[in-house]
């Protein structure tokens, strides 16, 4: 039991609820039940019954005359021959006739509520010509329950590896593999700001970067897209190149150009506007934050050219390594 | 810190549910939004009187799970459409920056600590 939750803690989720609320409501009664039942004759005498209990330490035994199920013998019934000191007698004076069944192609709820309804340990299950096809109790529904959800993690682990960037990139045959994203900013628009920085990394958890290095690509972008929205003339583009082993992020824009690059890359130093610093911005910690965040960075800019701005990022070994 | 516990704190108003109800570790108050994306966490709380779309944004970058808006201040309807569709949560507090961090920090949710200066 704490194996299977381990799974779930393993992927870092909590076991939701609702999955297994949906899992007993899909899951089929003849997946669950156990096929191979031994059953009896309702001649057979209660001394055989005991035996047979004994042995294969059962607890309740169908009765089955000519392929028709006739009724269920339990060790309650046992203890009633016992009492009774008559284990020489057939089976048939002490089993429950017309015992509880449910019908293999029956959802394990159905099973379930059958169960509490009736108070009974163990259901028959029955196939569409009302033949005997195994026998269910709630611990052949606990277990299905856990193999079910062991396989519903195994799809999920098999589709987060199919998710990687090296597979995303595998899948895609050329001498060198990368993907483009591009995007226009406008200046003064921050009610869209950071949109384009939002979609790459989205983009990025999309083909299974890990949360860290999407995160870190967000915020240096983030930073170079509200440059973008507050110190440039007419906005400009940020296009993103995602490669297998590297991430380079480039802004640029067509002026005013930055007058002196080392200036602006000092902590607390600051031309931004008035509203610029009303949405949360100016501080004059921009550069400074995207240094931070990149593995390299290159700042090129000409007073009435432009400016261009290229982060790069390495994607972590182990994100483009592994294979199944 | 879970959601529940951090609105009761303040005697706040959720108005947009975390998507995950992810249990919080620290809390930073701030207004300048650069600040937060350098010293944010994951699983950070942020406090901030700043209450335009780009509070969300920056939410959002830096994994953020759930924002306060202090000061009583109401968002924009954009800001909140926004949020609800990242799945990051909203609270709304009555009180100043000051008090709604000491709130918090007396009912146990930590802070950052000394930061390294920032050069």
């Amino acid at each position: 039991m704490d194996q299977q939750f381990s799974l779930f803690a393993r992927m870092g989720k909590d076991l939701p609820l609702t999955v297994l609320h949906e899992l007993i409501r899909e899951l089929l009664v003849g997946r669950v039940m156990t096929s191979d039942v031994l059953s009896l004759t309702s001649d057979t005498s209660m001394q055989e019954v005991k035996d047979l209990m004994r042995e294969h330490r059962i607890s309740g035994l169908p009765i089955v005359d000519e392929g028709e199920l006739v009724g269920i013998v339990s060790v309650q019934d046992l203890i009633h021959a016992l009492e009774q000191q008559a284990l020489e007698r057939p089976v048939a004076d002490f089993m429950t006739a017309n015992p509880f069944t449910v019908h293999l192609k029956e959802p394990v709820v159905e099973a379930l509520r059958k169960l509490e309804s009736t108070g009974v340990g163990r259901l028959l299950v029955v196939d569409d010509h009302d033949k005997l096809a195994g026998i269910l109790t709630k611990g052949d529904i606990v277990a299905g329950l856990l193999t079910a959800l062991q396989e519903l993690y195994n799809e999920a682990e098999a589709l987060q590896l199919k998710r990687r960037p090296s597979y995303f990139f595998e899948a895609l045959e050329s001498d060198d593999t990368s993907l483009t994203l591009r995007y226009r900013v406008h200046f003064g628009d921050f009610t869209l700001g950071g949109q384009a920085s939002a979609r790459i990394k989205q983009a990025l958890l999309q083909i299974g970067a890990t949360p860290q290095l999407a995160r870190r690509v967000a915020i240096a972008t983030y930073e170079a897209e509200i440059n973008l929205i507050i110190h440039t003339d007419d906005g400009g583009s940020i296009v993103a190149e995602i490669h297998p082993t590297q991430i380079t992020v480039i802004a640029h824009d067509a002026g005013p150009g930055i007058p002196d690059i080392e200036l602006a890359r000092r902590a607390g130093y600051s031309t931004a506007s008035e509203i610029a610093r009303e949405m949360g911005f100016g501080a004059g910690m921009g550069l400074v934050n995207i240094n931070r965040c990149t593995d390299d960075l290159n700042i090129w800019s000409a007073v009435g050219v432009g400016t261009r701005l290229e982060m790069m990022f390495n994607v972590p070994p182990e994100e483009v390594t592994v294979k199944n | 810190m879970k959601t529940n516990e951090i609105v009761a704190a303040i005697t706040g108003k959720l108005v947009i549910p975390p998507a995950m109800d992810i249990d919080l570790n620290c809390g930073f108050g701030s207004d300048l939004m650069s600040d937060v994306l350098i010293f944010a966490r994951p699983q950070m709380l942020l406090i901030t009187g700043l209450t335009n779309v780009q509070a969300v944004r920056t939410a959002e970058m830096a994994d953020i799970p759930a924002i306060i808006f202090v000061r009583g201040k109401q968002p924009q309807p954009e800001v909140l459409e926004l949020a609800e569709e990242i799945g990051i949560g909203i609270i709304l507090s009555a009180y100043t920056m000051y008090e709604t961090c000491g709130l918090l920090y007396q009912a146990g949710l930590p802070a950052l600590g000394k930061i390294e200066t920032v050069q």
